[in-house]
């Protein structure tokens, strides 16, 4: 049964006031479409849950969606910090909790495999674990040294956003995996997004591609160019100029308001965001052809 | 100097190089270390395999990356894998020969704060935080630090401990049970400190035209000097063509 919906629908649906977000994505795949859709629909309270909370969430605690973080690094990625989270943090208007890509990854691994927490080994910096009471010791059982466990994270809704889907949500990705597929398995609600719509024949050809399986998503959404100005592996680059610009954009209240009126409440959608950007954009990111060896899975019938 | 002029960047980035193994696993971040793992590749250490964080296994990058999770580190790459994979089956199940770290402030124990300046729960300066580097820390068989070489970057405690070095010393460490051997050298632009047998860091090598009392006219703590304090070798017109003309043409590094 097709779940094909518009993003707004999707948002509508799935994300509510107050809720736990995990918009997935390593660097790679991020959905910024739908932290501006979010963001359109004036979604207040969320705890925003991300490793690295990237612009999309800096974005989205300027606009006012955010009542916490839950993140383990909150940096620019090769340019600085994020000036809203961090002052936030510093002014104590944002709530937050902590931990190392390790801690954050694990808490989603174990939300993902339905148990309550998951081991780690001792790293011997006890003061995250000292300010954030969610990390915990526990004796090994077997007889080892003590280990560190986080708890489960299961957020209400994860987005992820992918290369292809079928109309079901059968998910191919490639490129950087980041969290991608285990948000979507931790998460009680899943919203893919997608730069192409594919036939589920497309999805067999190459089941060993497929990371997210139709059983666990709700709302399959169309929205190419969804994770600009991150990037979608083959189909469009990183774009680091915005990354730099975030700097000056995010640098007070009236350029983030110039910024969200003319790029988030100035356009219907993402399409319209993308026609907006131009043409020289379009050619900046554009990325040539890099393609696999085919494999052979095998054929099985008696011809 | 004119015929072999180098900036303080070019000079730890080639220093790193030099730490490099042929053969060493290493964990690398964009920027300096990049540059230093890809330079090692050219020279030293053909056979030296980069692992990002981002997933990423034997990466070739086509172009300078830019971010961590630069999409050039992929293409031609011999693997990527899941977050929870490279933190679990390669860091700490022990598969990394070499991390890299740096941080707003490392102490006489190569100790690491990249959190917070001030109280964690008051902060006067929050920072970005962990990211990788508690576990690379703890787990990877050997760490190098780069950094600029200033007071406030080397205090005598950090404020905050984001990633261990020696904690306070001696046998600490190693009672915490971590199987990596800890920092072994930062890099800075004026020299290189190694941890003695109690883990504090003392000079052990000054760049060529640098003095003991500039680095411990930018050092937080009373620095002690190793027997034989060496001066590194200047980076050659070789390194820095490679690095200017080939890794970084750009300038946007170095």
């Amino acid at each position: 049964m097709s779940k094909l919906v518009n993003l707004t629908e999707a948002i509508q649906s799935y994300v509510h006031d107050g809720d736990t977000v995990y918009a997935a994505g390593f660097t790679h795949l991020i959905p910024f479409a739908a932290g501006h859709e979010i963001i359109r629909q004036g979604r207040k309270d969320l705890t925003l849950a991300r490793a690295t909370p990237d612009l999309i969430y800096d974005l989205m605690v300027a606009a006012g969606c955010a009542r916490k973080v839950i993140f383990s690094y909150s940096g620019n990625p090769g340019v600085g910090s994020l000036k809203w989270l961090r002052e936030g943090i510093q002014n104590g208007t944002l709530e937050w909790e902590e931990y190392s890509h390790f801690g954050m990854i694990s808490r989603l691994q174990a939300g993902a495999s339905g148990l309550p927490f998951m081991p780690m080994r001792q790293t011997g910096a006890v003061d995250l674990e000292r300010v954030n009471p969610q990390y915990r010791r526990v004796k090994d059982p077997y007889g080892g040294d003590d280990i560190i466990v986080v708890p489960a994270l299961n957020p209400d809704v994860a987005i992820v956003h992918v290369q292809r889907a079928d109309s079901e949500g059968n998910a191919h990705i490639w490129g950087i995996l980041g969290e991608q597929r285990e948000a979507a398995f931790a998460a009680k609600h899943v919203i893919l997004t997608a730069e192409e719509i594919v036939d589920e024949s497309v999805i067999r050809s190459d089941p060993n591609r497929t990371l997210i399986p139709a059983m666990i998503v709700d709302a399959v959404c169309h929205v190419p160019f969804c994770a600009h100005p991150s990037y979608t592996q083959g189909y469009y680059d990183r774009d680091n100029e915005f990354y730099l610009a975030w700097e000056e954009i995010s640098k007070d209240e009236a350029s983030v308001k110039a910024y969200l009126d003319e790029w988030v409440f100035g356009v219907r959608d993402r399409a319209e965001y993308w026609q907006k950007l131009g043409a020289e954009t379009h050619r900046r990111l554009h990325v040539g052809e890099r393609l696999s060896t085919p494999v052979n899975y095998g054929s099985f019938t008696d011809e | 100097m004119s015929e072999a002029a180098y900036n303080a960047t070019e000079l730890m980035i080639i220093n790193a190089a030099r730490l490099l193994q042929d053969g060493d696993q290493v964990f690398v971040g964009v920027g300096i270390p990049n540059l230093a793992c890809n330079l090692a590749r050219r020279t030293h250490a053909p056979h030296l395999q980069m692992i990002y964080e981002a997933g990423v296994i034997g990466a070739q990058p086509e172009r300078l990356p830019l971010s961590i999770g630069d999409p050039t580190l992929v293409s031609g790459a011999l693997a990527v894998c899941s977050m929870f994979e490279i933190f679990s089956f390669y860091l700490q199940r022990g598969n990394i020969d070499v991390g890299f770290l740096g941080g707003a402030q490392i102490d006489q124990f190569g100790n690491i704060n990249a959190t917070v300046i001030g109280d964690y729960f008051h902060p006067k300066v929050r920072l970005p935080g962990s990211g990788g580097s508690m576990e690379i820390a703890a787990w990877a068989n050997r760490c190098y630090i780069i950094t600029p070489h200033q007071k406030r970057r080397f205090p005598a405690r950090v404020d905050f401990h984001t990633s261990i070095g020696f904690l306070e010393g001696g046998d600490a460490r190693a009672k915490t049970g971590v199987r990596g051997a800890g920092p072994q050298a930062v890099v800075t632009n004026l020299c290189i400190l190694k941890p003695n047998e109690q883990g504090e860091l003392i000079l052990a090598a000054l760049h060529p035209g640098c003095t003991f009392e500039e680095v411990q006219a930018n050092t937080g703590w009373q620095l002690k000097q190793a027997p034989h304090v060496e001066v590194t070798p200047a980076p050659t017109q070789e390194e820095l063509r490679i690095l200017r003309e080939e890794l970084d043409p750009q300038r946007i590094y170095i």
